[in-house]
Parts: structure tokens; sequence; C-alpha cells
């Protein structure tokens, strides 16, 4: 029964072990919940305890107690990430399941004012002009602004005081809360147009662009860091002027991560609700004017339509309207995250390492 | 990969020019090669001043931004000083109002850091040491995944999935946990309190927190573990003894980088409360909680009286202060966390 004295695996669990003990734990598990009739979460729950106690009881009995310890370690390590898995999972399964009916032409090609909600056909497109919109005005303040901060942090300043106060600057706008940013949008175009509730898409962008702005200096920042002062120095040497060394040698080499950033930052402010619910209003209807008027964006749409599910008579069709905007929603964040992910591995500089 | 500069014309590997190159003016003389005989005072490029001060513009331009919400925020929330109570909800003064919604703020924001803590370190671990090679980056990439969901998403599944799952935990905790102030009822019945905003407000804290804590622990030296596991210390007593001592500023940092993101987030508080006025309680599983600030903005934004929008960007500024503050500290310690590594 018991290994050879000299064995060096002797007092070693068989590498199955965790496996073996899991599939123990699995049918105790079900047999406790079943006789007890707990649902899947009381399943799930028995069978972990069950295997949290058995596989380093297991481990104690064969091996000694450090390794027992070692082993509860690594359940507990991984059951951390189970259960960060477990929200995730049922987030993209509820909005799926919940949003896929209403998805149609119609649902992305109309908006939804009057009646057309009533009649059970209104749509998210006021929602898709007012996100571009407003994501666009964001990123053509946050993005010219933050590469050149982060160029300029990289190549000239560096090592400089004034350096070191702006990266600290942007520190502290990583730091601000977005609603905090709604509130500066409102309070300046309060202060501008002189109204005392300016909605308008220019003041969404400005917010979302205080919030863009961070991201992007960060990663290119980041990107540029990692242009090897090798190929400078060649175009240097070359008698090029470091402005046409930093467009034409520098930045071609990052681009794939700043690309990335970039896209990412993108998707990180498209999907902002706080600071628009302060100065883009509420609409049902399309907004062509980024100057002028409220407009709907698709995440502000989710939050207004919410409060519209309790009624009694259209109640259903709101909920529809949620869930399937929150499904596009998500369908375009992550779109972006995948498209700027590829990005930065396909095109990433390949060195010579 | 990279080309190189078409640009550069004139005789490269030639003889050097004779010539001084005219200075400024021309912007073709930017584009052909220096004289290297004139070095005391090389040409002045006017495309690379351009460049230059465009740059430092930008960068000026980021100072003009921060301190426009500074002054923007200080300019429109102190009329709210002068506000009656009428308009405080409830509350006598407007300290005792923005004490108050402190108090839920860092209450909320607390007990995420405290379900957040232990799986952060776990999540860390699983992909800096605990993953096969050929997992991590994928376990990475879901937890990246994460922190993409849009916090209105998040704050609709809270509402819609999360909320009625606790409704027997709200009960269970009262029931044997009711002698802590924290869970001292009478449980929700709806399960739209502070604990359940709280929960989602971990989630969201989650991603950034573990990507720095995972980054500290790659960061530990390879000769520190191997050291350890030479020494015949098990996986965990490797991880004990020297990942977990090098990083644990960095641990720190990111607990508090995740607490600053925690304060500020508004829509997960703001969908999954169940807003009644604006009280102090430590009671977080009935249905009459602490509101946070953020959650009271979004709520009370559409009251449009011009004190009344004074007073939510009172409170904003509050806000401002207490992240910046929370982050300053966080910065501050991994700073010094590099300094000593």
């Amino acid at each position: 029964m018991t290994a050879m004295p000299l064995d060096p695996t002797a007092g070693q669990l068989p590498r199955s072990a965790p496996l073996l003990v899991g599939v123990v734990a699995l049918a105790a598990g079900g047999l406790v919940a079943l006789l007890a009739g707990w649902g899947l979460t009381g399943t799930a729950l028995a069978g972990w305890l069950v295997f949290a106690v058995a596989y380093p009881a297991w481990s104690l009995a064969v091996e000694n107690r450090r390794k027992a310890t070692d082993r509860v370690v690594t359940v507990l390590v991984w059951t951390a990430f189970a259960i960060a898995m477990i929200p995730l999972v049922s987030l993209v399964v509820t909005v799926v399941a919940k949003g896929a009916p209403a998805l149609s032409w119609e649902f992305l090609s109309k908006d939804s004012t009057g009646r057309a909600l009533i009649e059970g056909n209104g749509g998210i497109f006021h929602a898709v002009v007012g996100t571009v919109q407003v994501t666009l005005v964001a990123a053509l303040i946050a993005i010219p602004v933050g590469v050149l901060t982060a160029i300029w942090l990289v190549e000239y300043g560096d090592g400089s005081r004034l350096a070191r106060v702006v990266t600290f600057l942007v520190d502290v706008m990583t730091g601000i809360p977005s609603i905090v940013a709604g509130l500066f949008a409102l309070a300046f175009f309060q202060v501008v147009m002189g109204e005392p509730l300016p909605r308008l898409a220019v003041a969404g962008g400005v917010a979302l662009s205080l919030l863009m702005i961070p991201t992007v200096v960060r990663s290119v920042e980041e990107m540029l860091k990692l242009v090897p002062d090798d190929l400078r120095e060649a175009a240097y040497a070359l008698g090029v002027p470091k402005w046409r060394t930093i467009c034409k040698v520098v930045l071609p080499t990052a681009v794939a991560g700043i690309v990335t950033g970039i896209t990412l930052s993108i998707a990180r402010v498209a999907g902002e609700t706080a600071p628009l619910l302060l100065v883009t209003g509420v609409a049902y209807g399309t907004n062509w004017n980024p100057l002028d008027g409220s407009l709907a964006t698709l995440p502000t749409y989710i939050f207004s339509s919410l409060s519209k599910t309790s009624h009694f008579e259209y109640g259903d069709s709101w909920a529809d309207q949620v869930w399937g905007t929150a499904l596009v929603l998500i369908i375009i964040v992550m779109t972006l995250n995948v498209v700027a992910r590829v990005i930065g591995a396909v095109f990433a500089p390949k060195t010579g390492k | 990969m990279i080309t190189a500069p078409r640009s550069v014309r004139g005789p490269v590997t030639g003889p050097p020019h004779e010539h001084p190159l005219p200075t400024g003016g021309d912007p073709v003389t930017a584009t052909t090669a220096e004289a290297p005989a004139v070095e005391s005072a090389p040409p002045r490029r006017i495309g690379d001043s351009v460049f230059r001060n465009a740059a430092l513009g930008a960068a000026l331009l980021v100072i003009l931004f921060l301190a426009g919400v500074a002054i923007f925020l200080v300019i429109k929330g102190v009329p709210a000083l002068e506000a009656e109570p009428e308009h405080l909800s409830g509350r006598g003064s407007l300290l005792g109002l923005v004490g108050a919604l402190l108090f839920g703020t860092v209450l909320a924001s607390v007990i995420a850091m405290v379900i957040v803590t232990p799986l952060a370190i776990g999540l860390g671990l699983v992909i800096s040491h605990y993953a096969p090679r050929r997992l991590a980056k994928p376990v990475g990439f879901l937890v990246d995944l994460l922190a993409a969901v849009p916090s209105v998403v998040f704050g609709l599944w809270g509402l819609i999935v999360l909320a009625p799952y606790l409704v027997p935990t709200h009960e269970w905790l009262v029931r044997y946990l009711g002698w802590l102030p924290f869970f001292d009822g009478p449980a929700s019945q709806t399960a739209r309190t502070l604990l359940t905003a709280s929960i989602v407000l971990a989630l969201m804290a989650l991603p950034i927190v573990t990507a720095i804590m995972r980054e500290v622990f790659a960061q530990t030296p390879r000769s520190h573990q191997e050291a350890a596991l030479a020494l015949g210390a098990t996986r965990w007593e490797m991880i004990r003894m020297a990942v977990l001592p090098y990083g644990r500023s960095g641990m720190v940092a990111a607990l508090l980088l995740g607490l600053g993101r925690a304060l500020g987030e508004t829509m997960a508080v703001a969908m999954v409360l169940s807003a009644t006025g604006v009280i102090v309680s430590l009671d977080t599983v009935s249905s009459q909680n602490s509101n946070t600030i953020a959650a009271f903005i979004a709520q009370g934004y559409k009251e449009a009286s011009p004190i009344k929008v004074s007073i939510l960007i009172f409170a904003g500024l509050a806000l401002f202060l207490l992240t910046f503050l929370v982050n300053f500290l966080g910065r501050w310690i991994a700073a010094r966390g590099v300094v000593k590594a």
C-alpha cells in the first residue's frame, strides 16, 4: 500500500488529486443539495465546502502541514477568481438573454419620439447619434491635447519641474470622479452661456474629454518611453530635426500602442453615464445639432428609460428598450476593447529580442 | 518597421556643408541636414519651435483644464452657502448635508474595499503566480473585460439581478449578525440597500485594483522567489515570504486608488439605492440608507432651481477634494515604495 521509503514521490498527492477531490466534492455537493432541496447556489456552495475541506485534509494526511496550508491557499486564490467571474458571466448572460429579443433593424434605425414606442416599435437611433456626437467631441479635444502633452512630457520636458507638475496633475485628473467632470461642464457652460441648465452635446463632450485626457496621456507616454533612444539618436545623427524625428520615427514606432490606448479610452468614455446626465438632459428624438438642445446617449437612455419600466401598461416595452440598449452598448464597448487589444498585439513593434 | 527619414536631403555621408545655414525663417531649411560646423549657435528651425510650443501648450492646457475644474466648481458652488434649510433635504445646514453624504460615501466605499481586498489579492496572485503560463493572459483579459462593462450596465445588473438575489442574504444577516450595527435591520424587502450597492461598487473597483496588484506581484525579483523555493518553501510560503513583503506598499497604493475609484462611482449607487432623503446610518441592510455624494447628485440633478444646482456642485466639490486626497495618498505611497525597492 505505502510506497517505498526511498521513493522521492512518497508522501505526495498524485497530480490528479485536485481533479479526484473535485469530482467527489461535486457529487457530494449535489447529493447534499438534492436531499436538502437547495438550488444551484446551494449545490455550488456545498461542493466548494467539501472540496475546500477534503483536499487540504487529504494533503495533511499524506503530506505535511506546510503542504496542506499551501493547498488551502491555492483553493482560496482560485476561489477569488471564480467569485470575480460569476458576476461577469451573470451580467453578460442576463444582458444577452434579455436584450437579444429586442434587437432588430427597426430598433437600431428609429428613434423613440411620440407614440413610436407605445406601438412597440421605438428604437435607439437617437441615442446612437447622441453617443457618437458626444464621443466625437470628447475625442477631438482629448486626443490632440493628450498626445501632445505626452510628447512634451517624454521628448521635451523630461525631468524638468514643469514636467513633474504636469505628471502630478495628470495623476490627479485620473482620479476625478466622472460626476465631478459633469459638474464642471455644467458650471462652465452655465457661466459661458448664461443659462441655468445648459443642455448640449458639446458640454457632454467637454466633460468626457476631462476623463479621457489622463488615460490618453498615460498610455501614449508609456508607449513613447518604450521607443529606444537609439532610434532617436540615429535620426539626429542624420541631421533630422527633432520635430520630424518625433513625427517620422518616434510616433510611427509607437503607433500601435498609441492607437490601442486611445481606443480603450474611447471605449471607456462611450459607456460613461453620470456626467452626461447633468449636461445632455433627456431626449427621445434625434438631435443633430451638437451646439444646442438635449440629446440622448446610449447610457443616459438606459437610465432615463429605466424609471419608465414600472409603468403599468407600457412597462414591458420600456424594459425591452432598456435591455436592448444595454446589449448594444456592451457590444460596442466590448468590440472597441477587443479591437484595441488586437491592434496592440498584431502591430506591436517587433523588437529584435 | 522604421523607415529611414526620407526627408533628409543633402550629402549625409559626404563632406559637411561649409556654409552656415540661414537661421530660422525658411521652413525648407528645417528639413535639410544640419551643418556640424556651426556648434555654438545651432540654426533655429521654425518647425521645431512650432512643434515644441504646441506640445508645451497642450501640457499647459492640462494645467488650465484642472484649474478650471476647481475654479468653476468654487464659483458655482459657493452660492450654496446661502441655501435656506428647506433646500437641504432635511439636514439643518449645508455642512450637515455634505457631512452626512460624505459619511455615506466613505461607508459604501470602505465596505466595497473590504470585499475587494481579498478578491484582488487572490486574483492578482492567480494571474502572476498561480495560473499556468498559457492561462495567465486570458485570465487577465477576463478581468480587463470586467473593467470594460459600462457603469450603467453594472447598475442595471445590480438593480435587476443582484438585488432580488440578495434578499435572503439580507434577512440572514439581520437574523444572525443583527448585533453588529451594520446589520441592524429591519431587512429591506427589495435589497436595494447600501450593502448591495457596495457589492456592485466592489465589482467595479476590482479590475483596477487587480491590475495594479498583479503588476506589483510580477515585479518581485526572481532571485528572491527562487531563493525561497530553493530553500524548500512551498509556493504559498514563497509568496508569503518574498512576494507579499516586497509588494506591501504597492498593495496599499492599489487599494487606495481603488478606494478613490469607488468613492467617485455614481451609477451603481444611484441606480441600486432607493433614495430616501439624506440620513446618517451605519445600517447597510434596511430600506433607510445613507446616501453617497455622487448618487445624491445623479438623483437630484433634475430639480433645476439654481440654489439646488449650487448645492449639488458644492457637494461635488467636497467629493473632488476627498478623492483627490485619497488618490494623492495612494500615489505618494506608490512612489515611496518604488524608491525603497
